[in-house]
This record gives structure tokens, C-alpha cells and sequence, in this order.
């Protein structure tokens, strides 16, 4: 009886802590979500293509890895999968991921340590090959496309290198448009 | 610890700087966090790199909405002008045609032989025949950036006049002898990606047969360039070069859309008769290509009533503008022009759809109205009475200055009408529709064909449409261009319809990729993409976007100043404490009823708000934010301000219209003129007084004439804070990487107060560079050559292999 009686209030508990979330921060969250998933709605039938839940959900702030998205998308696309997602599904999924604030972000300098492991010889920079090897076989490996891309942002076009700690405080800098 | 996730075993073992061993685990971890965080970011990116791509599409629909406005305006003019009226000369000056040739007169009219070029001409000097030599050399000298000059210009277009008169309405092309054919989309005056494409693929030859599907012209600076490279190969080539026209080859098109500006400026001397005699070749170029009986390329589209067996019949060449339906046949004449002050040609066909017609002013999307003109010739129900009594209800024009001495047209034009010409109307207009239809149309994704109310001519058609129409031609695949798409090219319709664009960069650098395809005889489309990139060398990727992004928000800003009044009003509306605040969502709102433009405003709040108090707005500070100029105390010029500016592509182009010897001036009383007769339209009540001020603020010459361009240069609009911001994250990015200067300074706005020019419009050392979106000069205040936009001279092949980026797609079949 006493473990029915505490596992109802657990239960309870986080309706509670939904009801507590005033109705305003979570219309404004579903709002975002909206506006987010409109950007992508090309037929304007409330749907989207499942390749850009990824580029949505990062769009709203969270910081997931591709094994993350993995399960996401798992858990929205239909039984029989079209390919597309339906904004019915998307809604409660991406509302409760950015409720529960999953997928924080990641700091400057955390960023900066993990430049700092791949420079093993603590030179202060890393060369292009150096960290296209990296990124390109290790953890969750970029394609060519993206490789080229971050190498464009990231290679000081004079010493051809990465200076990345200029890069990373340039790159964050960004974040506050 | 262990670790089987990478992949090749030298990265297992690291050493830190103490020589100890960083185990293989956190070097993945590190990476993984990498690539998180690099994810996160291009995803951001790209989402700004979406919505900028919105706001482009949006701007163009506004942008297109002009041209109808300008329509509109055009159609008032005709109803409302009198032959007793004041404005009679101005209006004559714009409708009408002053030429009563015949061909030998023609031939007069655009010898070249009195020309003489001087011997300081460096240029390339063309004898006839041309052959491929001269050809070569004639691309090779464009891209070093020289100019033909116009006794050669006058002769290579009378010969391709000469050529296409013979040429069918529709090009028929065999890919026998194993020939690949390349196909080509839209150019739009954008010379790079035409030598790109030339680079990369080779020039067109006997070996290499190209088609060019229209659009060659307008936006981009080289129009005339590229229309000449390729008149020179379809004269060497006629059987391997095969030209479709576009809708921008249309003259009063190119009047709004800068070729006409283009041509003057680089010709001055002979620029009008070069202009002419493109007004006739536009009108001979064929309208349809078909490859072996199985793939059509047209440059618009199709729609339900499209009928290739009629197309390969009409007199293609009567239909010289899209908007001047054909002017009714003489006996006597049968191809030539016939003089005619008649204004009734103003106006479209009957046919329920897909006509150029002419709604209400205000161009609101949703409704229609039909005029036609021809309903008084024709045996209609009403009578002329009724008829005109209904138009002045449905028109509410307030004929203030245009009080009881107007009468309307009836009394002139029911005598001119002739007994032939409902006949004749009938089959008109069905050529008419059928050729507006082609060179006009735009996929839609559902079933079904309706009128194009965007562009204001063709149809939108769905993909029951097309399917109907290939299999009653027998044909397999329909390629066309028309519309901008950020590969370069796009499959609609189940993979019938081809959409190609070969104009990178259309919108702002960076925005798009241009495409060509090529067909071999299993008719299996290879595409080749490119970006000319001469003008973001040294951009990285991030820059790019946000350099894209920049103009778009410019462009938009602009948009939501001159709507001010209406959206201040909604915002007041919402706001009925007058508090000065208003939340984000009524705002996104409030702006999407106004503009009706149908873009992600949350998501774009944060680049158009500086700043918000607890999510609330101030909507009085963001105005004035948007402008550098106080608001106006008075309330009417502010709102008069607002609607010329509005309107200011319909006012320029009048203008130039109305600039008959093409000087660049127009004369006080043509201006005032113009100015009334806009106003009147627009309803607007504008007082003498006030136009007295805008001339005299305007003529800075103070020679009793005003100078177009000055006069359009009056309406720019600068963002102040967007400005410091820009300016201060600019030099940030200047002192990380070396970045070109944008010279942007914070001067004026929307005032009328005479400017010293930024803008090199007028000079005529250098080529004008039209803008897309008509905004502000800060594109063209690029000193540094790598900002001209062309790939450089001289370029030895593997330095321009280095210019761009280009990728090759083979479609799964």
C-alpha cells in the first residue's frame, strides 16, 4: 500500500511540475516550435522532411548528438515511415525535450578543452590534415561537406592553421547576433 | 579502458606534453563534443540561410507586384485621359509608337555603315560572315571587360535580325550522331556564369549544341554582352545553337528591370536604335525548343489550353511586349507597324484566364476585375453607357483635379474600332494567351491550372496538366526556367517537370547555385552546378550567410518602413491603452496582415527588434530605429513619402518612359505631370505646393529639368543601429580575416532633400549595376576589383578552375 501510495505521488509530482510552468512559457515555447518547424514546412501541410529534424531541433537551442537524434527520429516517424514528420508528433516531443531542457549547450570552454585534447602537442594551433583526421574517422564522423565547410570558418587563411582558440571565441561571439 | 570506435590505429595512443599517454576514449570524446557543437552551429546557419532564402522569394513576389502596379497604372491612364485633357502630350509620349516604317525604312533606320570607328578602338573588329575565330575572340574580349562597338553591335543584330526571321516558331533538335545537347537556364545579364559555364563545358561548336532558354537580359550588368556572345554563336552555328526567348525579352519589361538603362549607358550615342532593333529580334526569337519529339524546353511553361500545333502557326513576332496585346491588322499592312494613338491595344482578352489583366488598383491578390475593351467593339450585352457606368463605380477614382472636363474614351475609341476586328480578336487573343502562357507560367504542386496572379501573366499549372499535355504531344519531360531555385535546378511533377536556372548569386552573393544539364540520346538530364565565386573569395562559409543574410533583412527593413502608417495603425489597433508596447506574437501578426508576405516573422524578430522589456516591444522606438529621418509632423507627407516610395519602380519607369531622347532628365512639367496622375491613381490627395517642393529640392542642376536618377536616389533608407552593430561586427571579422571594406555610411533616408550621390548610377565610366531589390547602394560602394563580379582577366584555366566551385550531379534515373 505504501509503495502504491508513493508511486502514484511521483507520478503526480510531474504533473505538477507542468501545471507549475505557467501556461505563458509554454505556449511560448510551443510558439517557437512552430515558427521553427514553419521555416521547414515547404508544402505548408504541416510536415516536414524527416533529414531536417536535426537542423530544427538544433535551431532551437539544443545541442544533440547524432545518436540523439537517432532515437528522436525513431520516435516520430509514422509506423510505416514516409519520410516525413507530421507537426502533431513533433509538438509534444520537441515540447518536452526543450522543457526538460535536454541537450544543453555546450560552454566556451569545454569547446576549447576539446581543442586542446586533439592538440596533442600543445602547439596552440592544429593543422588542417590534423584535425580533418579527427573529425572525419573519430566519434561521429563528419561528411567531406562539413569538414570543408568548418575548415573554411576555422583555417587562418595566412598561416594555414587553426588557431582554435581565436576560432572558438570568434565562433561564440557569433551566437550573440 | 579500451576502445573499438576508431578506426585507424595511430590515433590510439597520444601523448600529452608530460609524454603520457591520453587514453583513445577522451580523444573521442573530444571529437564527439567537436562535432556537437559544429553541428549546432551549421544548423543555425542554415536556418538563417533558409529564411534569408524566404525573404528573397518574398521580396520578389513584392517585387513582381510592381510590375503589376505599374500595369495598373498604365490601364488607369488609359481610362481616365481624355483627348482634351492637359496630360494628353505626356500620355502620348508613353503609349505611343512613332515609327510608320516599312522594312526598307527600317533598313535605313538601323544602318550602321556611317558609323566610323576610330582608330583608338581597341575593341574586337567583326567581318561578316562571322566565323568561330571571332567568335572566341569576342568572349575573350568581353572578359577582359571591353566593349563592342556600336557600328559592329548595329551589324551582328541586324544579321541575327536576318537569321531568326527565317527560324520556326519552334526549334526542332536531333541528338542523332550521338550529340549531347546542353541546356542552359536563365542568364539575366550575369556575364560570369555565362564564360563559367563556356569554361567548364566548352563553347558552343558543331560537336557541341547548345540551347539557351531566355532571360538573357535584365538584373545583371552584361546583358548586352551576353546576348551578343550569343547572336555571334547562332550565327556561326545556326544549327547547333538554338535560342528560346523569356519574358524578360520584352521592351517594356527591360524598362523596368534595368537592360534599357544598361544600353543607354554603355551606347549613348546609338544606344536607342540598338534598342529598337532588339525590340524586334526579342519579338522573332523562337518560342519553343523540342528535342527529338520527346523532351520540350520552353522558358515559362505550359498550360491546360497550350497547343503546340497552334504555337507553330502564329505570327510570332506581332506579339512584341507582354504588355501590348497585338495591334489590330490593317489590310495594307501586313507586318509591319501600323501608327496608332489608339489606346484600346491597352487592354487584355476576354479569356477567363491567364490573361494579363488588370485588378483593382492596390493589386489585391485575391480578386480580379475583367476589362475588356474589346466588349465595346464586340457584340455585348451592355451598352456603352451602362458599360462605362459600371467601370467608374467599380474604379472610385476621387476625380478631384480630374473633375467633369474628363469624359471618358468611349466617344474616341467606339469610332475608331473597325468591323474586322472582332474577328480578328478572337484568334488574337488565343495567340495571345497561348504565347503569354508559354513565356509566363509557374509550376504548382496541386492539380488544376489558374490564372498567375504573381507575375500578373501566364498560369499556375499542376501536374495534371503537364501530364495531359505530354502525352497528347507525345512528349516525355518539359524544361523550363523562370524561377530561381538554389541548386540550379529542380524536379516538380513527378520528375516531368525540370525547373533549370543558370544565374548564380541571383539574388546576393551566395543565395544560389546555377545549373546546366546536358542530354545525350538516352535523354538521361546531367547536371552540372556551379557558384561563380569571384566575389567571395576569401568568404568563409559563415560569412557568406550572413553577408546574404544582411541584404535580405536590408531589403526587408525597407519593406516594413514604408509600411509604416498601415502598420502603425494595426499596431495601435492591438494597443488600445496606448501604451507604446506591444508583445512579440501580436506583433508577428500584426506585420503579416499588413505585408501579407508570408514569412517566419518569429523567427526572425531577433535580426528586425533591437531590443524588447519583458518580451514586449516598443513600437515608436523601433520605428525610429528603422529610420534615420524624424517622422514627419506632418502626417500626410509622411504618408505621401511612403507611397511613392511604394511605388517608386512605377514612378521610375514612367519617368523613363516619358524620357523620350533618353538624356537621364525629364522636364518640371512632365514630372509634375506624372506626379498628378500617380497620385490621382493612388488616391492620394497631392497638392501643388508639394510637388513644388519635391522639384525644387530635386533639381539640384537648377537647369528646369530633373535628373532621374538623383530623383530616385532620394528614396534610400538606412538602419541606424542595425548600422553600429553591422559596423562593429564587420571590423571584429576585418581583424580576424582580411574582409573587402564596405564602405556603408549613415547618411540619409527618406527625406527629399537634394543627396550627393553614393551611388555611381550616373557616371558613365562604369557599367550601372542593377540591383534585384532596388534597395540601397551599398552593394555598389565596392572599391576593391575582386567586388566587380566578373571572373578577372586573363585568367589562365587552372586560375579560374580555382573561381569556382562546382559539383556534378548525375540524378538516379
Amino acid at each position: 500500500e505504501v509503495t502504491e501510495t508513493s508511486k502514484k505521488s511521483i507520478v503526480t509530482f510531474s504533473e505538477i511540475h507542468h501545471f507549475l510552468l505557467s501556461d505563458t512559457i509554454i505556449t511560448e515555447t510551443q510558439k517557437r516550435i512552430s515558427n521553427a518547424f514553419d521555416v521547414f514546412d515547404h508544402e505548408s501541410n504541416k510536415t516536414v522532411d524527416v533529414r531536417e529534424i536535426g537542423t530544427i531541433i538544433r535551431s532551437l537551442g539544443c545541442f544533440p548528438s547524432e545518436a540523439d537524434l537517432h532515437d528522436i527520429i525513431a520516435e516520430l516517424e509514422e509506423e510505416e515511415p514516409t519520410g516525413f514528420v507530421r507537426y502533431e508528433k513533433f509538438l509534444p516531443t520537441m515540447t518536452k525535450i526543450l522543457l526538460e531542457r535536454k541537450f544543453r549547450p555546450i560552454t566556451e570552454d569545454l569547446l576549447l578543452q576539446a581543442f586542446e585534447v586533439l592538440d596533442q602537442q600543445k602547439k596552440g594551433h592544429l593543422e588542417p590534415e590534423e584535425l580533418t583526421k579527427y573529425l572525419t574517422q573519430e566519434g561521429e564522423p563528419f561528411t567531406q561537406e562539413e569538414m570543408d565547410e568548418m575548415l573554411s570558418a576555422a583555417v587562418d587563411p595566412d598561416k594555414n592553421v587553426i588557431l582554435y582558440k581565436d576560432f572558438v571565441s570568434m565562433m561564440t561571439f557569433d551566437d550573440t547576433r | 579502458m579500451g576502445c573499438g570506435v576508431t578506426k585507424t590505429s595511430e590515433f590510439n595512443r597520444k601523448f600529452d606534453k608530460d609524454g603520457n599517454v591520453i587514453p583513445a576514449a577522451i580523444t573521442m570524446k573530444a571529437a564527439v563534443l567537436i562535432q556537437r557543437w559544429y553541428r549546432q552551429y551549421a544548423a543555425r546557419m542554415e536556418v538563417r540561410r533558409r529564411y534569408t532564402w524566404n525573404i528573397f522569394q518574398s521580396m520578389e513576389y513584392a517585387d513582381l507586384q510592381d510590375q503589376i502596379k505599374l500595369y495598373n497604372f498604365l490601364g488607369y491612364l488609359m481610362d481616365n485621359f481624355t483627348p482634351s485633357s492637359t496630360e494628353r502630350n505626356l500620355i502620348s509620349h508613353i503609349f505611343r509608337e512613332n515609327e510608320v516604317c516599312r522594312d526598307a525604312e527600317w533598313e535605313r533606320y538601323f544602318s550602321y555603315n556611317n558609323i566610323t570607328v576610330p582608330d583608338i578602338y581597341s575593341g574586337p573588329r567583326l567581318t561578316f560572315p562571322l566565323d568561330m575565330d571571332q567568335a572566341a575572340h569576342l568572349v575573350e574580349a568581353f572578359k577582359n571587360k571591353q566593349q563592342l562597338h556600336s557600328r559592329y553591335v548595329l551589324q551582328l543584330l541586324l544579321e541575327t535580325w536576318k537569321l531568326l526571321r527565317v527560324l520556326p516558331n519552334i526549334n526542332r533538335v536531333s541528338t542523332c550522331h550521338s550529340k549531347e545537347i546542353t541546356i542552359c537556364g536563365d542568364l539575366h545579364g550575369q556575364l560570369e556564369d555565362l564564360l563559367l559555364i563556356f569554361y567548364k563545358n566548352g563553347m558552343p561548336s558543331l560537336e557541341k549544341p547548345y540551347v539557351f532558354n531566355g532571360d538573357y537580359v535584365d538584373r545583371g550588368k552584361d546583358s548586352i554582352e551576353i546576348l551578343l556572345i550569343l547572336f555571334a554563336f547562332l550565327l556561326v552555328f545556326p544549327g547547333d545553337v538554338y535560342l528560346n526567348r523569356g519574358n524578360h525579352e520584352d521592351h517594356i519589361i527591360n524598362l523596368r528591370y534595368g537592360f534599357t538603362k544598361e544600353v543607354l549607358n554603355k551606347y549613348k550615342l546609338h544606344g536607342k536604335r540598338i534598342l529598337k532593333l532588339l525590340q524586334k529580334i526579342f519579338s522573332w526569337l523562337p518560342l519553343v525548343t523540342v528535342i527529338d519529339q520527346r523532351v520540350l524546353i520552353v522558358h515559362g511553361g505550359i498550360s491546360d489550353t497550350t497547343d503546340l500545333a497552334l504555337i507553330a502557326r502564329v505570327d510570332r513576332h506581332r506579339y512584341v511586349s507582354a504588355l501590348r496585346p497585338p495591334k489590330k491588322k490593317t489590310p495594307s499592312r501586313t507586318n509591319v507597324y501600323a501608327d496608332s494613338e489608339r489606346y484600346d491595344e491597352m487592354i487584355i482578352c476576354k479569356n477567363r484566364r491567364g490573361s494579363l489583366t488588370f485588378p483593382k488598383p492596390f493589386g489585391a491578390r485575391e480578386s480580379f476585375q475583367r476589362r475588356s475593351l474589346q466588349d465595346f467593339s464586340s457584340t455585348v450585352a451592355r451598352t456603352l453607357g451602362e458599360e462605362f457606368e459600371v467601370r467608374r463605380r467599380q474604379a472610385e477614382f476621387s476625380l478631384s483635379s480630374f473633375s467633369k472636363s474628363h469624359r471618358i474614351l468611349s466617344s474616341a475609341l467606339s469610332s475608331d474600332s473597325e468591323p474586322e476586328s472582332s474577328e480578328f480578336t478572337d484568334t488574337g487573343n488565343d495567340e495571345w494567351k497561348q504565347i503569354l502562357d508559354l513565356l509566363w507560367s509557374d509550376p504548382m504542386s496541386h492539380d488544376g491550372c489558374i490564372p498567375n496572379e504573381v507575375r500578373g501573366g501566364g498560369c499556375y499549372w499542376g501536374p495534371d496538366v503537364t501530364e495531359g499535355f505530354l502525352n497528347r504531344h507525345n512528349l516525355q519531360l518539359i524544361i523550363r526556367s523562370h524561377e530561381c531555385k538554389q541548386d540550379g535546378y529542380e524536379f516538380c511533377h513527378n520528375r516531368k517537370v525540370l525547373t533549370l536556372f543558370s544565374a548564380s548569386n541571383y539574388y546576393e552573393v551566395g543565395s544560389n547555385r546555377g545549373a546546366f544539364v546536358r542530354l545525350g540520346p538516352d535523354l538521361v538530364p546531367y547536371f552540372v552546378q556551379y557558384q561563380a565565386t569571384s566575389m567571395t573569395r576569401g568568404l568563409s562559409f559563415p560569412q557568406n550567410v550572413k553577408r546574404t543574410e544582411h541584404t535580405a533583412l536590408k531589403v526587408l527593413r525597407e519593406q516594413l518602413f514604408v509600411h509604416k502608417s498601415d502598420l502603425l495603425s494595426a499596431f495601435q489597433e492591438i494597443d488600445k491603452e496606448n501604451t507604446g508596447l506591444i508583445c512579440l506574437n501580436d506583433w508577428a501578426s500584426a506585420i503579416e496582415r499588413v505585408l501579407h508576405l508570408d514569412l517566419p516573422w518569429r523567427v526572425l524578430h531577433p535580426q528586425l527588434v533591437s531590443s524588447t522589456t519583458d518580451g514586449k516591444l516598443d513600437y515608436h522606438g523601433w520605428f525610429r530605429d528603422l529610420a534615420l529621418k524624424k517622422p514627419s509632423s506632418e502626417h500626410i507627407e509622411q504618408t505621401m513619402l511612403e507611397t511613392l516610395y511604394r511605388h517608386r519602380s512605377t514612378l521610375e519607369t514612367i519617368f523613363r518612359i516619358v524620357d523620350t531622347d533618353n538624356s537621364g532628365l525629364i522636364t518640371f512639367e512632365d514630372f509634375r505631370q506624372t506626379l498628378k496622375l500617380l497620385s490621382a491613381y493612388l488616391k492620394m490627395e497631392i497638392s501643388d505646393e508639394v510637388i513644388n517642393e519635391l522639384v525644387i529640392s530635386t533639381d539640384t542642376n537648377n537647369d528646369g529639368s530633373i535628373d532621374i536618377d538623383e530623383f530616385m536616389e532620394a528614396f534610400r533608407l538606412v538602419d541606424k543601429s542595425r548600422l553600429e552593430r553591422g559596423k562593429s561586427l564587420l571590423k571584429l571579422m576585418q581583424d580576424n580575416q582580411s574582409l573587402p571594406q564596405e564602405t556603408e555610411s549613415p547618411q540619409t533616408v527618406y527625406s527629399t532633400a537634394p543627396q550627393t550621390s553614393q551611388c555611381p548610377a550616373s557616371q558613365p565610366a562604369d557599367p550601372p549595376v542593377s540591383n534585384t531589390t532596388d534597395s540601397a547602394c551599398s552593394q555598389t560602394a565596392n572599391p576593391p576589383a575582386s567586388q566587380t563580379g566578373s571572373l578577372t582577366e586573363d585568367c589562365p584555366a587552372s586560375q579560374t578552375e580555382d573561381l569556382c566551385h562546382i559539383s556534378v550531379v548525375v540524378p538516379p534515373q
